[in-house]
């Protein structure tokens, strides 16, 4: 009797291990790139300031602080989502939010901060989107953690959420500063 | 040009190479490789630079390597795999004895309904 039970046994071992294979496969989700960038340095840029046409910004700027730096576009619609988060973490005041704004038009990004708020210490205006591509950007809104170095160090891809935030973004942040 | 677009993957819509996507990002990204064709730089450097900024996800055949070997063999090893156990159950049936011969009462039987049996064959076997 065990003998004929054990034929059945291969199979329905294959067959577990199959679900298990699938049940972690369909918890992934092909549109997260991971980005190879994590952990290297962010790539430099000087690109003018939406807000203050005559200024300009470049990443070096903002060494010895850990900042968030936040892809952004009036056309983005995911974009609206994470908005208000960011504007309440740049009422607290612990983390500098500055916004790359991506492939926009300087009207339309200008009215869609005025409209929506403003969480950006400044904005870097990449009209042509080709510091995008060197950040690897394949979708708006995309976040970098950047820490004092001026290293990447967590990309988020998708707009951020509050539980984003809480376990992923500020403790990291919060690790860095030290 | 066409090859090396043809060999990346656009990241928007996945399943399409960046010669054949219509999705802006895809415009922007033959758009560098146009320039950096233009300024000489050879297959690999280009191809390099697309890794480099968002991974080995971006080219439209997975490369070789420790990491995908699973991915690439995979599919040969479960080949293997079934036909052994193809061959193995095979040679197990053949092995398997032979149906066991007539009891007196059931060859009665047959032989009423189909007429005697010829003699066996010399090697033993019932015809």
């Amino acid at each position: 009797m065990v003998a004929r039970m054990t034929r059945f046994l291969l199979p329905i071992a294959v067959f577990i291990l199959l679900i298990g294979f699938l049940a972690a496969g369909l918890k992934l989700d092909p549109r997260e790139v991971p980005s190879p960038l994590v952990g290297k340095p962010a790539p430099a840029f000087d690109l003018p300031v939406l807000l203050q046409p005559d200024k300009r910004f470049a990443p070096r700027d903002m060494r010895g602080k850990v900042w968030l730096l936040n892809v952004w576009a009036s056309w983005c619609v995911s974009c609206r989502e994470e908005h208000p988060v960011l504007v309440e973490l740049s009422k607290k005041g612990v983390l500098p939010i500055l916004g790359l704004n991506y492939k926009d038009k300087g009207d339309d990004a200008r009215r869609w901060l005025a409209q929506f708020g403003n969480p950006y210490q400044l904005s870097a205006v990449d009209a042509d989107g080709r510091i995008g591509i060197d950040y690897g950007v394949y979708g708006v809104p995309e976040t970098y953690v950047i820490d004092g170095n001026g290293v990447i160090r967590y990309k988020q891809i998708g707009p951020i959420t509050p539980a984003m935030l809480e376990e992923k973004i500020l403790p990291l942040a919060m690790a860095l500063k030290k | 040009m066409r090859d090396l677009s043809e060999k990346l993957r656009c990241l928007v819509c996945q399943n399409q190479t960046l010669a054949d996507s219509p999705a802006e990002l895809a415009q922007d990204l033959r758009r560098q490789l146009r320039e950096q064709v233009a300024a000489g730089r050879s297959d690999e450097q280009i191809l390099g630079y697309m890794v480099q900024r968002y991974g080995d996800f971006v080219l439209y055949e997975p490369p070789f390597k420790p990491t995908t070997l699973l991915l690439w063999v995979g599919p040969f090893i479960l080949l293997a795999a079934a036909a052994f156990i193809l061959v193995s159950t095979l040679r197990r049936r053949r092995r398997q004895p032979e149906e066991p011969a007539l009891s007196p009462d059931d060859k009665r039987l047959v032989e009423r309904v189909l007429g005697p049996s010829p003699p066996p064959e010399r090697d033993g076997r019932a015809r």
